[in-house]
């Protein structure tokens, strides 16, 4: 038996190399499967909690442009929390299980949500710098090994890419505008700055997932070679806007052909992800509200289609 | 735990004369709010002009375990091919 499993194994694995999909109903090992899960629903639970700090701010848009703009990007991050519940739900997960999950606070979903957005700049830093932050992740995974994943996050990419743009434009309005608004953006820039570069992850000597992640192919760069695509990215556009840079360490490195920056206070990522940020307790209480004052939906759109059901069946 | 709504696979045709395509799935309670999921969660940008919902249970896949059986015996049968046929040059229009 073991050395079945472990032929199997290395028939994955080879079938993974030669780039192939693997579908749901395919063999997979445990642990293939239990990564995915854990992985997919993290990112599902951190669309939907990215609708709040985002959601908070459609009512006070300054113009009906931004308002139509504003709504249509969070509708989209409930769209894609779908896209990607429905994808984990094919690993043999329930919606309810992964709901208890994020409720629980047994899964995560990504820290830099737990940051309140406190100004209308916050609406431009974040879909610029946060959007800008999850387009290279997950452009990374449309080549992901699992098929719905991947699938979904084509998907996602085609549609994210007007998220970080509306972001840029907010920002741009801002820095041409007056002295006060420019101020407001360049404030906005220095608070999201390094909570972004976080968002990559720990340093990969840190990070106990990446090894088996890349073998697999859930990942295909290190957390540091995308937080450092991240940087050489971003500094031309911060230039662009004509913004100060938020950290005084960047600085163009001709030898490695790459931006220096400075060291990220790692201390408050862990502190953030253990459930210690500005708005942990807040998010999640905002989620379970929306879940438990819904049930009552739930229960009478159910009970409406099997008394709609038994009315077919006596006819 | 609660009874959760079922789950519907969702199909669109993207525009009119092509296939309808498997999209993706949706939860709902019944058939037309499948029809109304789907369509806010597949086609907010024009996506589709004609959806088909089906209940997930209703669908019988094959196994991928009995995938040698079931699509190899196609492999070896060339000669349903235009391209297994000699024919000269000359000759056109077929």
């Amino acid at each position: 038996m073991e050395i079945d499993i472990n032929r199997l194994d290395l028939e994955f694995q080879a079938k993974i190399d030669s780039g192939k999909t693997i579908e749901p109903k395919d063999w997979m090992p445990e642990k293939y499967r239990k990564t995915h899960i854990r992985q997919i629903s993290q990112h599902a639970h951190s669309e939907i909690v990215g609708m709040l700090p985002e959601g908070n701010w459609i009512t006070r848009a300054p113009s009906m442009r931004r308002k139509v703009t504003l709504l249509a990007k969070v509708q989209d991050e409930g769209g894609h929390g779908l896209y990607l519940y429905s994808a984990c739900e094919t690993l043999g997960i329930s919606r309810d299980e992964l709901f208890e999950q994020l409720h629980s606070g047994k899964a995560k979903y990504s820290s830099i949500f737990n940051y309140p957005a406190v100004t209308w700049a916050d609406m431009g830093a974040v879909g610029w710098l946060v959007d800008g932050a999850a387009i290279m992740n997950q452009v990374m995974l449309t080549r992901t090994s699992f098929g719905p994943y991947a699938r979904a996050m084509v998907r996602i990419c085609k549609e994210e890419s007007f998220h970080q743009r509306q972001g840029f434009e907010i920002m741009l309005s801002l820095c041409n505008g007056t002295a006060v608004q420019k101020h407001m953006a360049q404030e906005s820039l220095n608070r999201w700055w390094w909570p972004s570069l976080m968002m990559f992850g720990p340093r990969d000597e840190e990070s106990t997932h990446t090894e088996q992640a890349i073998k697999w192919k859930i990942k295909l760069k290190t957390n540091d070679e995308l937080r450092q695509q991240f940087v050489d990215q971003t500094v031309p556009q911060i230039e662009l806007l004509g913004l100060e840079l938020p950290d005084p360490a960047i600085k163009w490195n001709e030898e490695r052909g790459h931006y220096d920056f400075g060291a990220i206070d790692w201390d408050e990522f862990w502190r953030v992800v253990g459930g210690n940020g500005p708005c942990n307790r807040e998010r999640l209480s905002a989620r379970k509200e929306a879940w438990e004052k819904g049930a009552w939906v739930r229960e009478a759109a159910l009970a409406y289609a099997e008394k709609q059901e038994s009315l077919r069946e006596a006819v | 735990m609660k009874k959760e709504w079922p789950v519907w696979e969702v199909f669109i045709r993207s525009r009119s004369g092509l296939d309808h395509r498997h999209a993706g799935s949706v939860h709902a309670a019944d058939a037309k709010m499948a029809l109304e999921n789907a369509r806010d969660v597949y086609t907010r940008r024009q996506e589709g002009v004609s959806i088909w919902v089906v209940p997930s249970a209703s669908i019988t896949a094959s196994d991928p375990e009995e995938g040698g059986e079931l699509f190899e015996p196609a492999k070896d049968k060339v000669y349903r091919h235009p391209t297994f046929y000699d024919l000269p040059d000359e000759l056109t229009h077929m």
